[in-house]
């Protein structure tokens, strides 16, 4: 049974490309950057092209961009190391909406004599933009919301948002990890001041990613010990991931276009195949301002990792905004955010595509999912009342 | 995702036993669609009293499909004194167990079964979960239903407690509460001796040799067979367990005090008290 991967917002498959470029950094050229001979020496050139690979994809420049351990890492600096460098001033906004690696990180500044302030999102998942301009004040250090969502896809009008912290002196940070290689993004004609990036999300390698920070940003380094990355971010280069990570990001800007035509078309395709074939489902997320790959779609009356395990029959993976999956007991936070009704968060699945994935893998999921959801809502007492 | 037993997938990907009995005898519901899962379980018994059809429809996850299915086989043919003994342990045992965070898919089970049979023997609709006061409100558990997953399952730690009935596992507020009820099931216990494991009740012939081998293997054999000598089981009938002394045990002048003071006293204390134990010469 050949495998349905519909799961490209947790993780994504290594292009081939990049394994080929990452492999003889293994095998064959295993020098360290940092040594004086030419061993270590032609491992850094080919960091320095990954570097401008990088840069290119987000359109800055090379040096305002520092490798990281990937997407928490880079959210975490982010965070902390603006504050580090605005002492005087005592509050973070971010969103209910963000990925824990900025709402826990952001969160555990309380503590520390921090106001920490999260702006509440609307049932489609839009910011309250209102509340974001009341919020920001001269005592703001740092604005932390995501371009986009994991789990629903909603953009964020992230510019608007920048020049929202900026009116009162606040540093803008952005959790890129999902918008990076889906959506155009642009460095040079953003306001922009700090951006997250992880590798694994754009068919790089796990375990690398960047943090994006604009020229002249005061960022205090996280972590510290030699002079790797310009004494930003101490640490061996872990320099086949970055190659892989280089390679991941110039086939992205290559694939953009496709990413927002063809995927995008195989995902409107599936999300309106389910939604006419499923009664008492509906899509969780801004109907415009969308990933061109991510459609959450709730299945009201049943729970979602009944019905992941019945898709995972068939070799179709997807995941689940409901609680029975990740051990904790609550439907995702992010669906709880934007109210959606618990009749409906418990059995939400979310199906995110990629450039790897074709018209028979659509085809076969909007055949094989409406039994599985009759099925599911026959066992179900609330189900049956439905009907 | 999580790592299920292969019976737990087979129940859940073939649930026995799913609908709606017509003219039940006794109906027993709970869970809510805020909790996210919910089990309506209905019931008929035949001119004995034992349980003829029982039917049951679930909202939640493949554990709690799987559990109620196990919960219909379970009871399937029993009185409703036999199905009351069953414990949500049971149920996860006959499923090949549950994970922990899983448990509270087990305790649903055994919750809309005393509510059924609540619901027969007095005919009121029991809406189990109002029983005592509210401690979680988030899950809507009382204190009751904490101090009995407490007791049952012989309970430690708050988290094990969320695992198995979900209280607590919301904003947290509730954790101190459970924390108290915990100290005062556990207190009780120890004040009532009730340390050493219950004795189960309503064994079938089979299950009863296997537990008699159980405790022969665990809880006998090992000092024996540090002394240079072993035990085997050569035959159960009735409450007459006859057994075999070997090696240095054999010939030992103390092993007829061996057979009362330690092989029969054990058994009796985690099978049966009616146990008698006969040596094979
Ligand atoms: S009251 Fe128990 S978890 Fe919220």
């Amino acid at each position: 049974m050949d495998t349905i991967y519909l799961d490209n917002n947790a993780t994504t498959q290594v292009a081939e490309e990049v394994f080929a470029d990452m492999k003889p950094y293994f095998t064959e050229y295993y020098g360290n950057p940092s040594s004086m001979h030419t061993f270590g020496g032609q491992v850094g050139r080919k960091l320095t092209e990954a570097r401008n690979r990088c840069a290119s994809l987000i359109g800055c420049d090379p040096s305002e961009i520092t490798f990281t351990s990937g997407g928490t890492e880079s959210d975490n600096w982010a965070i902390r190391g603006i504050l580090a460098a605005t002492p005087n001033r005592r509050k973070i906004i971010t969103s209910r909406v963000e990925h824990p690696a900025v709402l826990t990180m952001s969160r555990s500044m309380a503590p520390h004599g921090y106001n920490v302030v999260e702006i509440d999102v609307d049932e489609n998942g839009r910011l309250d933009i209102d509340q974001l301009e009341k919020e920001v004040d001269e005592d703001t250090a740092l604005v932390t919301i995501m371009w986009a969502n994991n789990e629903t896809g909603t953009i964020f009008p992230v510019e608007k948002i920048a020049e929202t912290a900026h009116n009162s002196g606040a540093v803008f940070h952005t959790d890129a990890v999902q918008a990076v290689g889906k959506i155009p993004v642009d460095m040079a004609e953003s306001k922009i001041d700090l951006l997250s990036v992880s590798g694994h999300k754009l068919h790089g390698p796990k375990g690398i990613g960047f943090l994006y920070v604009r020229k002249g940003v005061m960022l205090r380094p996280f972590i510290k010990g030699g002079h790797q990355e310009s004494g930003r971010r101490a640490g061996t280069e872990n320099t086949a991931g970055i190659i892989g990570l280089g390679k991941a990001c110039q086939l992205a800007e290559q694939n953009i276009e496709k990413e927002n035509t063809e995927v995008k078309r195989l995902r409107d395709k599936l999300e309106a195949g389910l939604l006419e074939k499923c009664p008492h489902a509906f899509v969780n997320g801004d109907s415009e301002n969308r990933l061109p790959n991510t459609t959450s779609i709730s299945f009201e009356y049943i729970e979602g990792e009944a019905i992941l395990l019945m898709l995972d029959k068939y070799g179709i993976c997807a995941s689940s905004g409901s609680a029975c999956t990740s051990g904790s007991l609550e439907p995702s936070h992010v669906l709880r955010a934007m109210g959606v009704p618990f009749t409906a968060a418990h059995g939400s699945i979310r199906f995110s595509l990629s450039i790897y994935n074709n018209e028979n893998e659509i085809d076969k999921v909007i055949e094989v999912m409406p039994p599985v959801i009759k099925r599911l809502r026959e066992l179900s007492p609330f189900g049956r009342r439905q009907k | 995702m999580w790592d299920y037993a292969e019976k737990v997938k087979e129940h859940f990907l073939n649930p026995r036993n799913v609908g709606e009995v017509e003219n039940p005898d006794g109906v027993g519901e709970v869970g809510s669609l805020a909790c996210g899962d919910a089990l309506k379980l209905t019931f008929k018994l035949d001119d004995e009293g034992k349980i003829e059809d029982v039917k049951f429809q679930t909202f939640g996850c493949a554990s709690a499909i799987a559990s109620s299915s196990a919960l219909t086989e379970l009871i399937k043919g029993k009185t409703l004194e036999e199905a009351e003994s069953i414990t949500n342990r049971d149920i996860a045992d006959f499923l090949g167990g549950l994970p922990d965070e899983k448990m509270h898919c087990s305790v649903m089970g055994k919750e809309a079964l005393e509510a059924a049979i609540e619901n027969y023997r007095t005919g009121e609709t029991v809406t189990h979960e109002m029983e005592g006061d509210v401690v979680c409100t988030c899950f809507g558990i009382t204190d009751h239903e904490i101090e009995e997953v407490v007791r049952d399952n012989n309970l430690e730690t708050v988290e094990q407690v969320t695992n198995y009935c979900k209280a607590g596992g919301g904003c947290g507020g509730c954790t101190g509460e459970i924390e108290k009820i915990i100290q005062r099931v556990r207190g009780e216990k120890k004040e009532s001796g009730e340390q050493k494991p219950k004795r189960p009740k309503n064994l079938t012939n089979i299950q009863k040799i296997q537990l008699i081998q159980e405790i022969i293997n665990e809880q006998v054999r090992p000092s024996l067979k540090a002394d240079g000598g072993d035990l085997d089981l050569i035959d159960v009938v009735g409450d007459d367990v006859i057994v075999a002394f070997r090696g240095m045990c054999a010939n030992c002048k103390m092993a007829e005090l061996t057979l009362t003071d330690v092989v029969q006293a054990k058994l009796r204390e985690y099978v049966s008290e009616d146990i008698n134990v006969y040596e094979k010469k």
